[in-house]
Protein backbone atom coordinates (compact mmCIF):
# COMPACT_ATOMS: atom_id res chain seq x y z
CA UNK A 1 0.00 0.00 0.00
CA UNK A 2 1.17 3.69 -0.32
CA UNK A 3 1.58 5.48 2.84
CA UNK A 4 3.39 8.35 4.61
CA UNK A 5 6.36 7.56 6.25
CA UNK A 6 8.83 9.39 8.36
CA UNK A 7 12.32 9.65 6.98
CA UNK A 8 13.76 11.97 10.27
CA UNK A 9 13.27 15.33 11.05
CA UNK A 10 11.55 17.82 8.39
CA UNK A 11 11.90 15.14 5.85
CA UNK A 12 8.86 12.19 4.75
CA UNK A 13 8.16 11.02 2.04
CA UNK A 14 5.53 8.14 0.20
CA UNK A 15 6.31 4.69 -0.44
CA UNK A 16 5.25 1.54 -0.60
CA UNK A 17 4.25 -0.71 2.58
CA UNK A 18 2.88 -3.67 3.94
CA UNK A 19 -0.77 -3.58 4.34
CA UNK A 20 -1.23 -3.84 8.01
CA UNK A 21 -3.14 -7.07 9.06
CA UNK A 22 -5.07 -8.19 12.15
CA UNK A 23 -3.13 -8.19 15.06
CA UNK A 24 -5.45 -9.05 17.32
CA UNK A 25 -9.07 -10.13 17.47
CA UNK A 26 -10.58 -6.91 17.95
CA UNK A 27 -8.75 -5.21 15.75
CA UNK A 28 -10.60 -3.92 11.96
CA UNK A 29 -8.32 -2.34 9.04
CA UNK A 30 -10.00 0.66 7.63
CA UNK A 31 -9.39 1.35 4.12
CA UNK A 32 -8.55 5.26 3.96
CA UNK A 33 -10.72 8.16 2.18
CA UNK A 34 -10.09 11.35 3.77
CA UNK A 35 -6.99 12.19 6.47
CA UNK A 36 -5.22 15.42 7.54
CA UNK A 37 -2.33 16.87 8.83
CA UNK A 38 -2.46 18.41 12.83
CA UNK A 39 -0.71 21.10 13.88
CA UNK A 40 0.62 18.40 16.86
CA UNK A 41 1.84 16.23 13.92
CA UNK A 42 4.30 18.96 13.38
CA UNK A 43 5.86 18.06 16.49
CA UNK A 44 6.95 14.91 15.21
CA UNK A 45 7.62 16.53 11.94
CA UNK A 46 10.20 18.71 13.49
CA UNK A 47 11.75 15.69 15.66
CA UNK A 48 10.91 16.80 19.02
CA UNK A 49 8.68 13.77 19.88
CA UNK A 50 10.77 10.92 21.83
CA UNK A 51 11.31 8.15 19.83
CA UNK A 52 9.77 8.44 16.41
CA UNK A 53 11.19 6.30 14.25
CA UNK A 54 12.38 6.39 10.80
CA UNK A 55 9.15 3.90 8.86
CA UNK A 56 6.30 4.87 11.14
CA UNK A 57 3.20 6.76 9.04
CA UNK A 58 2.07 9.79 11.15
CA UNK A 59 -1.99 10.16 11.10
CA UNK A 60 -4.59 10.51 13.85
CA UNK A 61 -7.17 12.17 11.48
CA UNK A 62 -8.91 10.12 8.85
CA UNK A 63 -12.23 8.14 8.36
CA UNK A 64 -12.65 5.38 5.53
CA UNK A 65 -14.30 2.01 4.88
CA UNK A 66 -14.13 -0.65 7.02
CA UNK A 67 -11.97 -3.40 5.09
CA UNK A 68 -11.43 -6.12 7.13
CA UNK A 69 -12.68 -7.14 11.10
CA UNK A 70 -10.93 -9.58 13.10
CA UNK A 71 -13.32 -12.29 14.59
CA UNK A 72 -14.36 -10.91 18.08
CA UNK A 73 -15.48 -7.43 15.95
CA UNK A 74 -19.62 -7.23 16.95
CA UNK A 75 -20.67 -3.60 15.78
CA UNK A 76 -18.74 -3.08 12.43
CA UNK A 77 -18.89 -5.13 9.20
CA UNK A 78 -16.84 -5.04 5.99
CA UNK A 79 -18.00 -1.82 3.70
CA UNK A 80 -18.52 0.29 6.76
CA UNK A 81 -17.73 3.69 6.28
CA UNK A 82 -16.32 5.12 10.07
CA UNK A 83 -14.97 7.71 11.37
CA UNK A 84 -12.24 6.99 13.94
CA UNK A 85 -11.53 9.23 17.04
CA UNK A 86 -7.39 9.90 17.45
CA UNK A 87 -7.39 8.14 20.72
CA UNK A 88 -6.94 4.26 21.00
CA UNK A 89 -8.60 3.21 23.81
CA UNK A 90 -9.98 -0.01 25.25
CA UNK A 91 -13.29 0.80 26.66
CA UNK A 92 -12.34 -1.23 29.84
CA UNK A 93 -9.81 -0.42 31.97
CA UNK A 94 -10.01 2.00 35.03
CA UNK A 95 -9.79 5.08 33.27
CA UNK A 96 -11.98 4.28 30.41
CA UNK A 97 -14.70 3.07 32.14
CA UNK A 98 -14.49 6.61 33.75
CA UNK A 99 -15.04 8.40 30.40
CA UNK A 100 -11.16 9.07 30.37
CA UNK A 101 -10.57 7.52 26.89
CA UNK A 102 -7.50 9.98 26.36
CA UNK A 103 -5.75 8.26 29.51
CA UNK A 104 -6.25 4.64 28.45
CA UNK A 105 -3.53 2.37 30.61
CA UNK A 106 -4.19 -0.52 28.14
CA UNK A 107 -2.57 0.43 25.17
CA UNK A 108 0.36 2.08 25.71
CA UNK A 109 3.60 -0.25 26.81
CA UNK A 110 5.72 2.41 25.73
CA UNK A 111 4.84 5.26 28.32
CA UNK A 112 2.24 5.12 31.33
CA UNK A 113 1.74 9.22 31.03
CA UNK A 114 0.07 9.42 27.85
CA UNK A 115 -2.35 6.87 26.18
CA UNK A 116 -2.43 5.90 22.86
CA UNK A 117 -2.86 7.64 19.83
CA UNK A 118 -2.60 6.94 15.83
CA UNK A 119 0.30 7.63 14.18
CA UNK A 120 2.17 9.53 16.45
CA UNK A 121 5.78 8.04 17.86
CA UNK A 122 6.27 4.85 19.90
CA UNK A 123 5.91 7.15 22.98
CA UNK A 124 2.02 6.92 22.39
CA UNK A 125 2.24 2.96 21.66
CA UNK A 126 4.05 2.80 18.36
CA UNK A 127 0.76 2.64 15.98
CA UNK A 128 0.99 3.42 11.98
CA UNK A 129 -1.61 6.38 11.67
CA UNK A 130 -4.03 7.27 8.49
CA UNK A 131 -1.97 9.14 6.22
CA UNK A 132 -1.58 5.75 4.09
CA UNK A 133 -4.40 3.70 2.13
CA UNK A 134 -4.76 1.68 4.99
CA UNK A 135 -4.71 1.43 8.70
CA UNK A 136 -5.15 -0.86 11.60
CA UNK A 137 -7.42 0.26 14.21
CA UNK A 138 -7.61 -1.48 17.61
CA UNK A 139 -10.75 -2.31 19.33
CA UNK A 140 -13.08 -1.78 16.46
CA UNK A 141 -16.34 -2.21 19.09
CA UNK A 142 -15.14 0.50 21.25
CA UNK A 143 -13.78 3.63 18.93
CA UNK A 144 -14.53 3.82 15.31
CA UNK A 145 -18.21 5.20 14.79
CA UNK A 146 -20.16 4.55 11.53
CA UNK A 147 -20.36 8.29 9.93
CA UNK A 148 -24.16 9.58 9.77
CA UNK A 149 -25.77 9.62 6.53
CA UNK A 150 -26.22 13.46 7.01
CA UNK A 151 -22.61 14.31 7.72
CA UNK A 152 -19.89 15.78 4.99
CA UNK A 153 -16.89 13.57 5.23
CA UNK A 154 -14.80 16.97 5.61
CA UNK A 155 -16.80 17.48 8.84
CA UNK A 156 -16.22 13.64 10.18
CA UNK A 157 -12.71 14.12 10.40
CA UNK A 158 -12.45 17.17 11.74
CA UNK A 159 -14.29 15.85 14.47
CA UNK A 160 -11.56 13.21 15.15
CA UNK A 161 -9.45 15.50 16.81
CA UNK A 162 -9.48 19.07 15.92
CA UNK A 163 -13.13 20.13 16.68
CA UNK A 164 -13.54 17.56 19.55
CA UNK A 165 -10.39 18.70 21.19
CA UNK A 166 -11.36 22.74 20.96
CA UNK A 167 -14.79 21.46 22.39
CA UNK A 168 -12.71 19.44 25.53
CA UNK A 169 -10.44 22.68 25.56
CA UNK A 170 -13.60 25.24 26.30
CA UNK A 171 -15.06 22.52 28.45
CA UNK A 172 -11.93 22.71 30.44
CA UNK A 173 -12.42 26.63 30.81
CA UNK A 174 -15.49 25.87 33.19
CA UNK A 175 -16.65 28.87 31.23
CA UNK A 176 -19.86 30.35 33.05
CA UNK A 177 -22.15 32.50 31.51
CA UNK A 178 -20.28 36.49 30.63
CA UNK A 179 -17.00 35.33 31.23
CA UNK A 180 -13.97 36.88 29.20
CA UNK A 181 -12.49 33.84 27.19
CA UNK A 182 -9.16 34.28 25.82
CA UNK A 183 -7.70 31.86 23.22
CA UNK A 184 -4.25 31.95 22.40
CA UNK A 185 -3.87 30.32 19.14
CA UNK A 186 -5.63 30.78 15.62
CA UNK A 187 -4.92 27.12 14.15
CA UNK A 188 -7.89 24.73 13.60
CA UNK A 189 -7.88 23.60 17.77
CA UNK A 190 -7.78 27.66 18.53
CA UNK A 191 -10.91 28.50 16.55
CA UNK A 192 -12.83 25.57 17.10
CA UNK A 193 -12.20 26.70 21.43
CA UNK A 194 -13.26 30.24 20.47
CA UNK A 195 -16.51 28.64 18.82
CA UNK A 196 -16.88 26.50 21.50
CA UNK A 197 -17.11 28.98 23.75
CA UNK A 198 -19.81 31.11 23.01
CA UNK A 199 -21.39 28.08 23.38
CA UNK A 200 -20.58 27.84 26.54
CA UNK A 201 -22.06 31.22 27.22
CA UNK A 202 -18.54 33.13 27.18
CA UNK A 203 -19.98 37.22 27.38
CA UNK A 204 -16.39 37.94 25.29
CA UNK A 205 -13.85 36.11 23.16
CA UNK A 206 -10.60 37.28 21.93
CA UNK A 207 -8.11 35.18 19.83
CA UNK A 208 -4.26 36.05 19.74
CA UNK A 209 -1.86 35.07 17.05
CA UNK A 210 0.61 36.16 14.87
CA UNK A 211 -0.64 35.45 11.69
CA UNK A 212 -3.26 38.17 10.22
CA UNK A 213 -4.79 35.60 8.20
CA UNK A 214 -5.57 32.92 10.65
CA UNK A 215 -7.07 36.01 12.92
CA UNK A 216 -9.13 36.94 10.17
CA UNK A 217 -10.39 33.71 10.15
CA UNK A 218 -11.13 33.81 13.77
CA UNK A 219 -13.32 37.07 13.27
CA UNK A 220 -15.03 35.60 10.47
CA UNK A 221 -15.48 31.50 11.67
CA UNK A 222 -15.32 32.03 15.36
CA UNK A 223 -17.43 36.09 15.55
CA UNK A 224 -13.82 36.40 17.97
CA UNK A 225 -11.89 39.79 18.56
CA UNK A 226 -9.05 39.52 17.34
CA UNK A 227 -5.18 41.21 18.16
CA UNK A 228 -1.74 40.12 16.83
CA UNK A 229 0.59 40.29 19.39
CA UNK A 230 3.48 41.55 17.33
CA UNK A 231 1.72 44.42 17.33
CA UNK A 232 1.78 45.09 20.68
CA UNK A 233 5.04 45.51 23.14
CA UNK A 234 3.51 43.45 25.54
CA UNK A 235 0.29 41.39 24.74
CA UNK A 236 -0.22 40.81 28.35
CA UNK A 237 -0.34 44.19 29.47
CA UNK A 238 -2.35 44.73 26.13
CA UNK A 239 -5.00 42.00 27.58
CA UNK A 240 -4.93 43.36 30.52
CA UNK A 241 -5.72 47.46 29.57
CA UNK A 242 -8.61 45.89 27.19
CA UNK A 243 -10.43 43.79 30.21
CA UNK A 244 -10.93 46.78 32.72
CA UNK A 245 -7.00 45.73 33.99
CA UNK A 246 -8.85 42.69 35.66
CA UNK A 247 -7.60 39.97 32.66
CA UNK A 248 -9.93 37.28 31.63
CA UNK A 249 -12.07 34.66 33.01
CA UNK A 250 -11.20 32.03 31.28
CA UNK A 251 -7.61 31.43 28.94
CA UNK A 252 -7.20 28.39 26.39
CA UNK A 253 -3.57 27.56 25.10
CA UNK A 254 -4.14 26.24 21.96
CA UNK A 255 -0.66 26.31 20.77
CA UNK A 256 1.43 24.37 22.95
CA UNK A 257 4.93 23.11 22.15
CA UNK A 258 5.95 25.28 19.13
CA UNK A 259 4.38 28.66 19.80
CA UNK A 260 6.66 31.86 19.13
CA UNK A 261 6.57 34.94 20.59
CA UNK A 262 9.64 34.82 22.56
CA UNK A 263 13.05 33.93 20.61
CA UNK A 264 14.93 31.91 23.41
CA UNK A 265 11.89 29.93 24.48
CA UNK A 266 11.15 29.16 20.73
CA UNK A 267 14.91 27.86 19.58
CA UNK A 268 15.70 25.99 23.09
CA UNK A 269 12.43 23.88 22.95
CA UNK A 270 11.76 23.59 18.96
CA UNK A 271 15.18 23.79 17.60
CA UNK A 272 17.62 22.33 20.08
CA UNK A 273 15.09 20.07 22.03
CA UNK A 274 16.36 21.25 25.27
CA UNK A 275 12.66 22.09 26.22
CA UNK A 276 9.44 19.82 26.13
CA UNK A 277 7.68 22.39 24.19
CA UNK A 278 8.26 26.25 24.47
CA UNK A 279 5.76 27.65 26.73
CA UNK A 280 5.11 30.88 25.42
CA UNK A 281 1.36 30.79 25.02
CA UNK A 282 1.12 28.95 28.24
CA UNK A 283 2.63 31.72 30.19
CA UNK A 284 0.86 34.30 28.50
CA UNK A 285 -2.43 32.74 29.37
CA UNK A 286 -1.10 32.41 33.21
CA UNK A 287 0.30 35.85 33.48
CA UNK A 288 -2.57 37.60 31.26
CA UNK A 289 -5.56 36.20 33.22
CA UNK A 290 -6.89 37.52 36.22
CA UNK A 291 -6.77 36.08 39.82
CA UNK A 292 -8.60 33.11 40.73
CA UNK A 293 -9.46 31.91 37.01
CA UNK A 294 -8.67 28.92 34.85
CA UNK A 295 -6.06 28.04 32.39
CA UNK A 296 -7.30 25.03 29.92
CA UNK A 297 -4.14 23.77 28.02
CA UNK A 298 -5.10 22.19 25.02
CA UNK A 299 -1.44 22.42 23.34
CA UNK A 300 0.73 19.63 23.32
CA UNK A 301 3.74 19.61 24.84
CA UNK A 302 6.55 17.09 24.73
CA UNK A 303 7.48 14.82 28.12
CA UNK A 304 10.62 16.75 28.68
CA UNK A 305 10.32 19.85 31.46
CA UNK A 306 9.31 22.83 30.16
CA UNK A 307 9.92 26.65 31.70
CA UNK A 308 6.56 27.01 32.81
CA UNK A 309 5.64 30.51 35.12
CA UNK A 310 4.21 28.04 37.96
CA UNK A 311 5.65 30.72 40.20
CA UNK A 312 3.30 33.22 39.16
CA UNK A 313 -0.13 30.71 39.01
CA UNK A 314 0.30 30.01 42.31
CA UNK A 315 0.01 32.99 43.52
CA UNK A 316 -2.61 34.01 41.53
CA UNK A 317 -4.35 30.83 42.56
CA UNK A 318 -5.30 29.68 39.21
CA UNK A 319 -6.43 26.56 38.22
CA UNK A 320 -4.95 24.72 35.56
CA UNK A 321 -6.92 22.10 33.38
CA UNK A 322 -5.29 19.88 30.56
CA UNK A 323 -5.97 16.24 29.21
CA UNK A 324 -5.66 14.84 25.80
CA UNK A 325 -9.29 15.12 24.61
CA UNK A 326 -11.61 11.98 25.10
CA UNK A 327 -12.54 12.65 21.21
CA UNK A 328 -16.08 9.94 21.43
CA UNK A 329 -17.38 11.75 24.55
CA UNK A 330 -17.72 14.91 22.58
CA UNK A 331 -19.28 13.35 19.15
CA UNK A 332 -22.95 12.72 20.52
CA UNK A 333 -23.06 16.83 21.27
CA UNK A 334 -20.93 18.14 18.33
CA UNK A 335 -23.48 16.12 15.88
CA UNK A 336 -26.44 18.23 17.14
CA UNK A 337 -24.65 21.40 16.83
CA UNK A 338 -23.53 21.11 13.70
CA UNK A 339 -27.48 19.49 12.63
CA UNK A 340 -28.69 22.67 14.28
CA UNK A 341 -26.15 25.13 11.98
CA UNK A 342 -24.59 26.02 14.94
CA UNK A 343 -21.20 25.58 13.55
CA UNK A 344 -19.67 23.96 9.96
CA UNK A 345 -16.46 22.49 11.01
CA UNK A 346 -15.40 22.34 7.22
CA UNK A 347 -15.53 25.90 6.95
CA UNK A 348 -11.59 25.99 8.08
CA UNK A 349 -10.11 23.70 5.66
CA UNK A 350 -7.57 25.16 3.07
CA UNK A 351 -5.70 22.73 1.87
CA UNK A 352 -6.80 19.50 0.26
CA UNK A 353 -3.41 17.52 -0.30
CA UNK A 354 -2.96 13.97 -2.38
CA UNK A 355 -1.25 11.68 0.05
CA UNK A 356 1.15 11.44 -2.78
CA UNK A 357 2.39 15.20 -2.44
CA UNK A 358 2.24 15.43 1.27
CA UNK A 359 5.87 16.14 1.95
CA UNK A 360 4.89 19.47 0.33
CA UNK A 361 2.23 19.46 2.17
CA UNK A 362 3.97 19.02 5.63
CA UNK A 363 5.88 22.20 4.18
CA UNK A 364 3.66 24.86 3.53
CA UNK A 365 1.29 23.69 7.21
CA UNK A 366 4.51 23.94 9.05
CA UNK A 367 5.91 27.06 7.29
CA UNK A 368 2.58 28.43 7.12
CA UNK A 369 3.03 29.37 3.68
CA UNK A 370 0.04 30.36 1.18
CA UNK A 371 -2.46 31.00 4.09
CA UNK A 372 -2.42 27.27 5.65
CA UNK A 373 -5.07 26.53 8.35
CA UNK A 374 -6.09 23.15 7.71
CA UNK A 375 -5.00 20.79 5.12
CA UNK A 376 -6.73 18.09 4.66
CA UNK A 377 -4.95 14.51 3.26
CA UNK A 378 -6.74 13.04 0.05
CA UNK A 379 -6.33 9.33 -0.01
CA UNK A 380 -6.73 6.94 -3.46
CA UNK A 381 -9.61 8.37 -5.62
CA UNK A 382 -11.57 10.07 -2.58
CA UNK B 1 -11.33 48.10 37.39
CA UNK B 2 -10.47 45.30 40.15
CA UNK B 3 -9.65 48.04 42.54
CA UNK B 4 -13.47 48.02 43.60
CA UNK B 5 -15.65 45.02 43.83
CA UNK B 6 -17.70 45.26 40.42
CA UNK B 7 -16.92 43.81 37.26
CA UNK B 8 -17.54 45.68 33.79
CA UNK B 9 -21.39 43.95 32.51
CA UNK B 10 -20.99 42.03 29.55
CA UNK B 11 -23.39 41.92 26.47
CA UNK B 12 -26.78 41.05 27.63
CA UNK B 13 -28.32 37.32 26.36
CA UNK B 14 -30.30 38.72 23.19
CA UNK B 15 -27.35 40.81 21.83
CA UNK B 16 -25.30 37.67 21.77
CA UNK B 17 -28.06 35.35 20.52
CA UNK B 18 -28.54 37.90 17.83
CA UNK B 19 -24.83 38.10 17.20
CA UNK B 20 -23.40 34.44 17.44
CA UNK B 21 -25.28 31.15 16.43
CA UNK B 22 -25.57 29.24 19.48
CA UNK B 23 -24.37 30.99 21.82
CA UNK B 24 -25.55 29.41 25.10
CA UNK B 25 -26.20 26.39 23.80
CA UNK B 26 -24.47 24.11 26.62
CA UNK B 27 -24.59 27.66 28.85
CA UNK B 28 -25.32 25.08 31.88
CA UNK B 29 -22.23 23.51 33.04
CA UNK B 30 -23.69 20.63 34.45
CA UNK B 31 -25.10 19.58 30.91
CA UNK B 32 -21.63 19.40 29.18
CA UNK B 33 -20.25 15.85 27.71
CA UNK B 34 -17.06 16.10 29.63
CA UNK B 35 -18.70 17.72 32.91
CA UNK B 36 -18.13 15.85 35.15
CA UNK B 37 -14.70 14.93 33.90
CA UNK B 38 -14.74 11.45 35.62
CA UNK B 39 -18.61 9.70 34.79
CA UNK B 40 -19.19 6.08 34.67
CA UNK B 41 -22.81 7.11 33.21
CA UNK B 42 -21.56 7.44 29.42
CA UNK B 43 -23.70 4.34 28.14
CA UNK B 44 -20.73 2.17 27.76
CA UNK B 45 -17.71 2.23 25.83
CA UNK B 46 -18.53 -0.65 22.87
CA UNK B 47 -16.20 -2.87 24.94
CA UNK B 48 -17.43 -6.72 26.02
CA UNK B 49 -14.69 -7.51 27.76
CA UNK B 50 -13.52 -7.02 31.84
CA UNK B 51 -9.84 -7.33 30.08
CA UNK B 52 -8.89 -7.19 26.73
CA UNK B 53 -7.60 -10.35 24.66
CA UNK B 54 -3.79 -10.65 24.61
CA UNK B 55 -1.89 -9.23 21.58
CA UNK B 56 0.68 -12.02 20.56
CA UNK B 57 4.16 -10.24 21.57
CA UNK B 58 6.01 -11.24 18.20
CA UNK B 59 9.77 -12.26 17.80
CA UNK B 60 11.42 -9.84 20.29
CA UNK B 61 10.16 -8.84 23.61
CA UNK B 62 7.94 -5.79 23.43
CA UNK B 63 10.17 -2.78 25.06
CA UNK B 64 8.20 -1.39 27.91
CA UNK B 65 8.12 1.58 30.24
CA UNK B 66 9.30 0.09 33.64
CA UNK B 67 6.42 2.16 35.35
CA UNK B 68 4.36 -0.61 34.02
CA UNK B 69 3.36 -3.29 35.91
CA UNK B 70 3.10 -5.88 33.35
CA UNK B 71 2.65 -5.42 28.95
CA UNK B 72 -0.45 -3.90 27.94
CA UNK B 73 -2.53 -6.08 25.83
CA UNK B 74 -2.83 -4.30 23.20
CA UNK B 75 0.32 -2.37 21.43
CA UNK B 76 1.76 -0.77 17.73
CA UNK B 77 4.23 -2.47 15.87
CA UNK B 78 4.89 0.39 13.36
CA UNK B 79 8.06 -0.03 13.68
CA UNK B 80 10.12 -2.71 15.78
CA UNK B 81 13.81 -1.74 17.57
CA UNK B 82 16.69 -2.76 15.64
CA UNK B 83 20.24 -2.01 15.34
CA UNK B 84 22.14 0.67 17.37
CA UNK B 85 19.38 2.71 17.78
CA UNK B 86 17.12 0.08 18.88
CA UNK B 87 19.76 -0.81 21.48
CA UNK B 88 19.66 2.82 22.72
CA UNK B 89 15.53 3.06 22.98
CA UNK B 90 15.76 -0.55 24.88
CA UNK B 91 18.36 0.64 27.36
CA UNK B 92 16.46 3.57 27.86
CA UNK B 93 13.10 2.03 28.56
CA UNK B 94 15.01 -1.07 30.42
CA UNK B 95 16.87 1.55 32.65
CA UNK B 96 15.32 4.89 33.24
CA UNK B 97 11.49 5.55 34.01
CA UNK B 98 9.37 8.31 32.71
CA UNK B 99 10.28 10.47 35.26
CA UNK B 100 13.99 10.91 34.42
CA UNK B 101 15.42 13.15 31.83
CA UNK B 102 17.80 10.17 31.11
CA UNK B 103 14.55 8.58 29.45
CA UNK B 104 13.48 10.93 27.14
CA UNK B 105 17.17 12.29 26.21
CA UNK B 106 18.31 8.64 25.39
CA UNK B 107 15.21 7.90 23.19
CA UNK B 108 15.89 11.13 21.13
CA UNK B 109 19.39 10.54 20.83
CA UNK B 110 18.41 7.02 19.94
CA UNK B 111 16.20 9.43 17.46
CA UNK B 112 18.83 10.92 15.58
CA UNK B 113 21.13 7.66 15.16
CA UNK B 114 17.98 5.74 13.89
CA UNK B 115 17.52 9.04 11.12
CA UNK B 116 21.39 8.87 10.18
CA UNK B 117 21.77 5.19 9.96
CA UNK B 118 17.85 5.33 7.50
CA UNK B 119 19.55 7.99 5.24
CA UNK B 120 22.80 6.02 5.09
CA UNK B 121 21.34 3.02 4.36
CA UNK B 122 19.37 4.54 1.78
CA UNK B 123 22.31 5.65 -0.11
CA UNK B 124 23.02 1.87 -1.05
CA UNK B 125 19.17 1.32 -2.81
CA UNK B 126 17.47 2.73 -5.52
CA UNK B 127 15.69 5.41 -3.82
CA UNK B 128 17.92 7.55 -1.58
CA UNK B 129 16.53 10.22 0.54
CA UNK B 130 15.99 13.10 -1.34
CA UNK B 131 16.29 16.43 1.01
CA UNK B 132 15.03 18.57 -1.86
CA UNK B 133 11.36 16.16 -2.35
CA UNK B 134 11.11 15.13 1.45
CA UNK B 135 11.36 18.11 2.87
CA UNK B 136 8.44 19.90 0.24
CA UNK B 137 10.59 22.76 -0.23
CA UNK B 138 10.05 23.45 -3.32
CA UNK B 139 6.28 25.09 -2.09
CA UNK B 140 9.16 27.28 -1.29
CA UNK B 141 9.26 28.20 -4.70
CA UNK B 142 5.29 29.20 -5.43
CA UNK B 143 4.65 30.73 -1.79
CA UNK B 144 7.71 31.70 0.55
CA UNK B 145 7.95 35.46 -0.58
CA UNK B 146 4.03 36.27 -0.20
CA UNK B 147 3.90 34.40 2.92
CA UNK B 148 6.39 36.27 4.68
CA UNK B 149 7.36 39.54 3.00
CA UNK B 150 5.19 42.19 4.05
CA UNK B 151 3.56 40.16 7.15
CA UNK B 152 4.36 40.41 10.59
CA UNK B 153 4.92 36.92 11.21
CA UNK B 154 6.88 36.04 14.63
CA UNK B 155 8.40 32.92 12.92
CA UNK B 156 10.43 34.57 10.81
CA UNK B 157 13.34 35.53 12.62
CA UNK B 158 13.88 31.73 13.88
CA UNK B 159 13.03 30.07 10.19
CA UNK B 160 16.38 30.05 8.77
CA UNK B 161 17.72 27.86 11.73
CA UNK B 162 15.64 25.42 9.64
CA UNK B 163 18.12 24.58 6.65
CA UNK B 164 20.98 24.37 8.38
CA UNK B 165 19.59 21.72 10.94
CA UNK B 166 18.21 19.69 7.63
CA UNK B 167 21.46 20.24 5.75
CA UNK B 168 23.95 21.37 8.05
CA UNK B 169 25.27 18.04 9.14
CA UNK B 170 25.64 16.68 5.52
CA UNK B 171 27.54 19.53 4.77
CA UNK B 172 29.85 18.63 7.39
CA UNK B 173 29.94 15.02 6.78
CA UNK B 174 30.72 16.25 3.07
CA UNK B 175 33.50 18.30 4.32
CA UNK B 176 34.65 15.24 6.50
CA UNK B 177 34.86 13.17 3.74
CA UNK B 178 36.75 15.33 1.64
CA UNK B 179 39.21 15.93 4.35
CA UNK B 180 39.53 12.49 5.06
CA UNK B 181 39.89 11.64 1.25
CA UNK B 182 42.55 14.94 0.61
CA UNK B 183 44.59 13.33 3.75
CA UNK B 184 44.65 9.84 1.94
CA UNK B 185 46.21 11.49 -0.87
CA UNK B 186 48.36 13.64 0.74
CA UNK B 187 49.64 10.58 2.58
CA UNK B 188 50.11 8.82 -0.78
CA UNK B 189 52.63 11.33 -2.16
Amino acid sequence: MRAMVYRGPYKVRVEEKPKPRIEHPNDAIIRVQLGAICGSDLHLYHGMMPDTRVGTTFGHEFIGVVDEVGPSVQSLKVGDRVMVPANIYCGSCFYCTRGLYSNCHNVNPNATAVGALYGYSHTTGGYDGGQAEFVRVPFADVGPTIIPEWMDDEDAVMLTDALSTGYFGAQLGDITEGDTVVVFGAGPVGLYAAKSAWFMGAGRVIVIDHLDYRLEKARTFAHAETYNFTEYDDIVVHLKRITDWFGADVAIDAVGAEADGNFLQHVTAAKLKLQGGSPIALNWAIDSVRKGATVSVMGAYGPIFSAVKFGDAMNKGLTLRMNQAPMKRQWPRLFEHIQAGHLKPSDIVTHRIPLEHIAEGYHIFSSKLDDCIKPLVVVGEH
Amino acid sequence: MPYTANKPEPATREELRARIPGWGVDLDPADRPSVPRERFDLNGTGAHWDFPDRQPEGDQPRERSIEHGMLPPVFGTAAPLHGVSGAIRRFAYDRFSEGRAAHWLLLIAGDRVDAWGAHLRSLATLRPDNPITQTGVVSELRHGLTARVGRKRADVNHQWIDPILVAGPWVLVGLGALAGVRALLRGKR
